[in-house]
Parts: C-alpha cells; sequence; structure tokens
C-alpha cells in the first residue's frame, strides 16, 4: 500500500517539468506565437522588409556593394526622361492586356470544350497542364528554338509545306514581330492555368440551371451569356486577378527569349529593372523601375477584383 | 412531304430531351474534338519539338530539305552524352534538387504550423492574419529582387544556395497556407474536441489527429511548393553567380549558350531533362495537383 503511494508521488515528482513545460504549450496565447513565429518570421524578414527597402532604395544612388545617399526624385525624374523606360512601361501594358486577352479567350473556350462529357477526360485534362508545371525558362528555350529565324520549324510548315509563304519569317529580329512573338509564348503558357481554373468553376455550376433555362427556351449562347457566365464571375476575377499580376511583372519569357532585345524594344519594366539592377549594378535605379510598377499593380488588382468580384458581394457571400 | 416534315422537326426533338443529346453526333466532332485536338497539339508541339531536338544528330538538325524535321531519321545520343558528360548538368540537377526539397521543408512547416494556429486555434484577429498571408502572396518576386539582392550581399549569402532557401519560402509560405486552411477546415472539428476532453495537449492533437487526417493536403502543398521551387528563375539569377551553384533553369539559360553558336541540339537536352523530373513528379500526383489548383482558386 505505502509502496503504491510512494511510487504514486515518484511519478508526479516526475512528471512536474515536464507538466509545466506542458502547461505553457497548452497556453493559448504562447501557442499562437509558437505556430505564427517560422511563418510570420520568414514573410517579414524576406518579404516585408524587402518591400520597404526597395520603396527606399528608390530614392537613393546605391550600387552593388556601396551603400548611397538619399538623392530624392533623381532617379525617377531620369526614368522620366528615359525613352527606353516608357517604351519598357508601353511594352508592359501591351503585353499583359493582349496576353490576358488571348489567355482568357483561349481557356475559356478551353475549359468549355472540357466541360463535355468526353472520353479520356482527365487524361486530357493533365495533359493539358502540362506548359504549366514545366519550369517556364525551359519552354522558353524551346521557344527560342522555334522562333529561330532559319530554322523555324513554323518558317518551315508555312513556306515548304503549305507553300504560303516564300521567305522564313523573322520572329525576333523586329521590335513588333518579336513582341508578338512573346505573347504567343505567355498565351501558350497561360492558357492551362486559366483553363483548370475555369473548369472547376464550370464544374460547381449545377445543372438544374441549365435545364431549367433550356425548358425557358433559352438558345445556347442565351444559356451561357446568362447562366454560365454569371455563375463563373466569382472564380474569373479571382483567376484574372492573379493572371494579371503576374503577366505584368513577367520576366522569364522576355529574359529567355529576346533579353529585351532587338535594341531594348522587348523590355519589360521587370526585365529593365534586372538590366539596370543585377548586371548593370544600378540597385537605385533598378529599384525605382520596380517601385514604378506597383500603382499599376495596385490598380490592376483593385479593378479586375472588385470590378468584377461585385457580383459575388451582391449575393451576399463574401465570407465563403 | 411527311419526310420534309419529319426532318425539319427533327433538330428540335433532342433540344428537349436533356443536357446530353443535344450536342451528339458529327456535330460533337466538330464543334468539341476537332478544336480540343487542335489545343493538345498546340500545347504539346513545343515538348514534342524539344524531344526530336534532342535525339537528332547535326546533319538532320540544320537540313531540312533533305530530312523532315518533323521526325527523326537517325536517333542519336550525341547530345546527351555531352550534356551529362562535358557540361556541369548532374551538377546543377542535384542542386536544383537540394534548394527544392530544403525551401519545401521549410515552408511546409512553417505553413502547417501557421495554418493550424489560423484555423484552429480560433485567436481573436486569426482572419487578419490569414488576410495578410494572402496579400504577400500577391506580391510578384519581380518587385522584390533588387532588395532581396542588396540584403543577400549585405548578410553575406551571396552566391550561395542558402540564399534561395531563405527567399523561396516567401512565396511558397502564403500559397500553402492558404492551401493548408482550406484542409484543416474539412477536418471535423469534434475529433480534436474529442482528444482535448480525453486530455491530449493542442500539440498532441496536431501531432496525432490533425497531421495524419491532413497529408492528402501536405502533398499537394509539398508538391506544389517542390515544382514552384525547380521552376524559379529571377531569384536564383540574381543571387547566384559561380557556374556549378546555378539551379538547372538558370544554367541552361546562361552556361549553355556560349556566344553566337547556339548548340540547339544540346539546349534542348538541357530542357528536356530538366522538366522530366517536374513532369514525372506531376504524373504521379496528377489528381492532388489538380485539386489543389483549383481549391486554392476557389477558397
Amino acid at each position: 500500500m505505502a509502496d503504491i503511494a510512494q511510487k504514486w508521488s515518484v511519478t508526479r515528482e516526475a512528471s512536474r517539468g515536464p507538466n509545466l513545460l506542458a502547461r505553457l504549450f497548452d497556453w493559448k496565447p504562447f501557442l499562437v506565437f509558437l505556430c505564427l513565429l517560422p511563418a510570420i518570421g520568414l514573410l517579414v524578414v524576406f518579404l516585408t522588409y524587402p518591400l520597404g527597402l526597395g520603396l527606399w532604395l528608390a530614392f537613393t544612388d546605391t550600387k552593388i556593394g556601396r551603400g548611397g545617399a538619399f538623392i530624392g526624385l533623381e532617379n525617377f525624374a531620369s526614368l522620366w526622361r528615359d525613352p527606353i523606360f516608357w517604351t519598357a512601361v508601353g511594352n508592359t501594358i501591351f503585353y499583359t492586356a493582349t496576353a490576358t486577352i488571348g489567355k482568357f479567350a483561349l481557356g475559356l473556350w478551353l475549359a468549355l470544350l472540357l466541360n463535355h462529357h468526353i472520353p479520356f477526360k482527365s487524361l486530357i485534362r493533365a495533359i493539358v497542364l502540362v506548359p504549366w508545371i514545366v519550369p517556364t525558362v525551359l519552354s522558353a528555350v524551346a521557344f527560342w528554338w522555334i522562333y529561330d529565324p532559319q530554322f523555324s520549324i513554323i518558317s518551315y510548315i508555312l513556306k515548304d509545306v503549305l507553300h504560303l509563304r516564300s521567305t522564313n519569317i523573322d520572329f525576333l529580329g523586329t521590335p513588333w514581330a518579336a513582341r508578338i512573338s512573346l505573347i504567343a509564348a505567355n498565351i501558350w503558357r497561360g492558357i492551362p492555368f486559366v483553363a483548370i481554373s475555369l473548369l472547376a468553376g464550370l464544374q460547381t455550376i449545377s445543372p438544374s440551371l441549365y435545364e431549367a433555362a433550356m425548358l425557358d427556351g433559352a438558345a445556347p449562347w442565351q444559356r451561357f451569356r446568362h447562366v454560365t457566365a454569371p455563375m463563373l464571375m466569382p472564380v474569373l476575377s479571382v483567376v484574372l486577378t492573379f493572371s494579371v499580376l503576374f503577366t505584368f511583372t513577367d520576366f522569364q519569357l522576355v529574359y529567355a527569349i529576346t533579353r529585351g532585345g532587338p535594341i531594348n524594344s522587348t523590355h519589360l519594366m521587370a526585365t529593365l529593372a534586372f538590366q539596370r539592377g543585377i548586371p548593370g549594378g544600378q540597385l537605385g535605379e533598378g529599384a525605382a523601375i520596380a517601385v514604378s510598377m506597383i500603382p499599376f499593380l495596385i490598380a490592376a488588382t483593385l479593378f479586375s477584383y472588385f470590378g468584377l468580384a461585385r457580383r459575388k458581394w451582391q449575393q451576399g457571400e463574401a465570407n465563403d | 412531304m411527311t419526310d420534309a416534315a419529319l426532318s425539319t422537326k427533327e433538330p428540335a426533338a433532342p433540344e428537349r430531351l436533356g443536357v446530353i443529346s443535344w450536342e451528339s453526333g458529327p456535330r460533337k466532332l466538330v464543334t468539341v474534338y476537332l478544336p480540343l485536338a487542335c489545343f493538345v497539339i498546340v500545347l504539346l508541339f513545343p515538348f514534342y519539338w524539344m524531344t526530336i531536338t534532342t535525339f537528332k544528330p547535326n546533319n538532320e538538325l540544320y537540313n531540312y530539305k533533305d530530312f523532315n524535321p518533323l521526325f527523326v531519321h537517325s536517333p542519336t545520343l550525341a547530345n546527351v552524352r555531352k550534356l551529362f558528360f562535358e557540361t556541369d548538368y548532374p551538377q546543377w540537377l542535384w542542386t536544383t534538387m537540394l534548394i527544392a526539397v530544403a525551401a519545401t521543408a521549410l515552408s511546409i512547416f512553417a505553413s502547417v504550423l501557421a495554418a493550424y494556429a489560423i484555423q484552429r486555434l480560433r485567436f481573436r484577429g486569426a482572419n487578419w492574419v490569414g488576410l495578410a498571408i494572402y496579400l504577400a502572396y500577391l506580391v510578384p518576386p519581380s518587385i522584390l529582387f533588387i532588395p532581396l539582392a542588396a540584403m543577400v550581399v549585405k548578410l553575406g549569402l551571396f552566391d550561395s544556395p542558402l540564399a534561395l532557401i531563405l527567399t523561396y519560402p516567401t512565396f511558397l509560405i502564403p500559397f500553402c497556407t492558404w492551401l493548408l486552411i482550406g484542409y484543416f477546415k474539412s477536418i471535423p472539428y469534434e475529433l480534436e474536441e474529442c482528444a482535448l476532453i480525453d486530455g491530449a495537449s493542442r500539440l498532441q492533437i496536431l501531432r496525432k489527429i490533425t497531421l495524419p487526417l491532413a497529408i492528402p493536403g501536405l502533398i499537394s502543398a509539398g508538391i506544389f511548393a517542390f515544382t514552384l521551387s525547380w521552376n524559379e528563375f529571377i531569384y536564383a539569377l540574381a543571387f547566384i553567380q559561380s557556374s556549378e551553384k546555378k539551379t538547372l533553369p538558370v544554367a541552361v539559360l546562361t552556361q549553355l549558350v556560349q556566344g553566337d553558336d547556339y548548340q540547339w541540339g544540346a539546349l534542348m537536352a538541357g530542357a528536356l531533362f530538366g522538366s522530366i523530373p517536374v513532369a514525372l513528379f506531376y504524373s504521379f500526383f496528377v489528381d492532388y495537383y489538380v485539386s489543389s489548383l483549383t481549391g486554392a482558386v476557389k477558397e
């Protein structure tokens, strides 16, 4: 009997230390703090702080390996007079607008096609996503080769197989041809993401809505216009926001295929910022270019998100 | 007369029968299968082209008159051999793998804890923390790489894989956290309440109940994070200088292109073998992939 009591007190003694620790781990504020620490810590140090630092650098003449002094708006003033910067701004806007329209038109079409009852649907869906998962730079290298001035397969097909042209297409040699080639590559890469996300949206639409519309005598276009489109808006607005954001700040495709050439005519703001900032060493000026993307980004995000998501609020599903 | 009446009526009849029947037959061939085939061909063509260029000998590669460029006539492994034995390619593959695995592990660890805290500990302001993490995803790397480069230099991490392992979580954590919040939401809270009543501590609950149930979510987040780190380009380009420490996408673009004489065969081989690991990875987990992509969008 006493034996047992002794054992009891021993085990209690032994467990008191861990118990305190365990109690601490069960104390909610501490636990919340501990759980959030790694994520919030990493994000604050490597995201929030650099964002602020970037804003600061834009107002300095920092170079790689040497701290800079505050020079006010000088970076922005010199960019204002820089025709290459304005070309890059124009290119970025044109690139984003055209590529987004292309991606969404083709992506929506592909999503509608995949929403039919077709054999091997999941296999096709898996294949369609491949351009999106393969490293962009590597598929860009493939496009670089497809756009080769001498050995382009597209030129070969148009010239030697279909006899539609007599000369090779110079895809990357002139500014406009290069811009359009880049946009085509960007659309190619963006279609899968748009299509698969919109397909997910389409699949949430209840078939009974279509049946009801059909009973009311709605034609296919009317069914699309009055059932599919409004039901798809919430998903569409999110996908559009992301798409615009990532197309606007695109770097890889342009860097891999043209590096901003011919003669700086296809630079996007991101590639110009890189060229000035890292190989050129002008961190301050590069940061100023990167910072000038922010207002565009905020505007584009607000427009695509609030412009299209309004319908969702009206339905009272804001907390979904 | 009756024939004509019948044939005019016919197109209207299937309309009434329901969703499936109005689009069957040859019409479906033109409106569905044909465009779908075009999409699949266009989306896959660059990979086909990449693959056959890899296995073409040089005389075929630059002679379209005698050899149809769409096929390989006498396949060769010369380009592959050149890539693996005359360049640092195996080293780049290894480095990329290492960085991707480390960044993924770090991000998953941080995201699981954060998602658990936000979704299950129900503290005041949890929604705001969740929103802040979501907003972090909207900050594109293109505006962060310059200040990050300055930071990396100052911390003495320039040209070190650690610079990438620490910076990749900035875009991985927001994504994984949101994915996992969604996943934790689907696990019944009652299970945790039972465990709490039985005297389990919060950490025990996380380890023994929530995590095992969330394994599919963890796999989704893991493969997404791995692919995103494998594909990352701009940070790797800006923070790494020496050839043997470069990640694969950067190395293919900067080390395999020498001067104006592009070795297209080797370049395409580099692109092909850089894509295969993610493609394989993807094919094993394709369902997780699709569900996490669409789940994240619907959130």
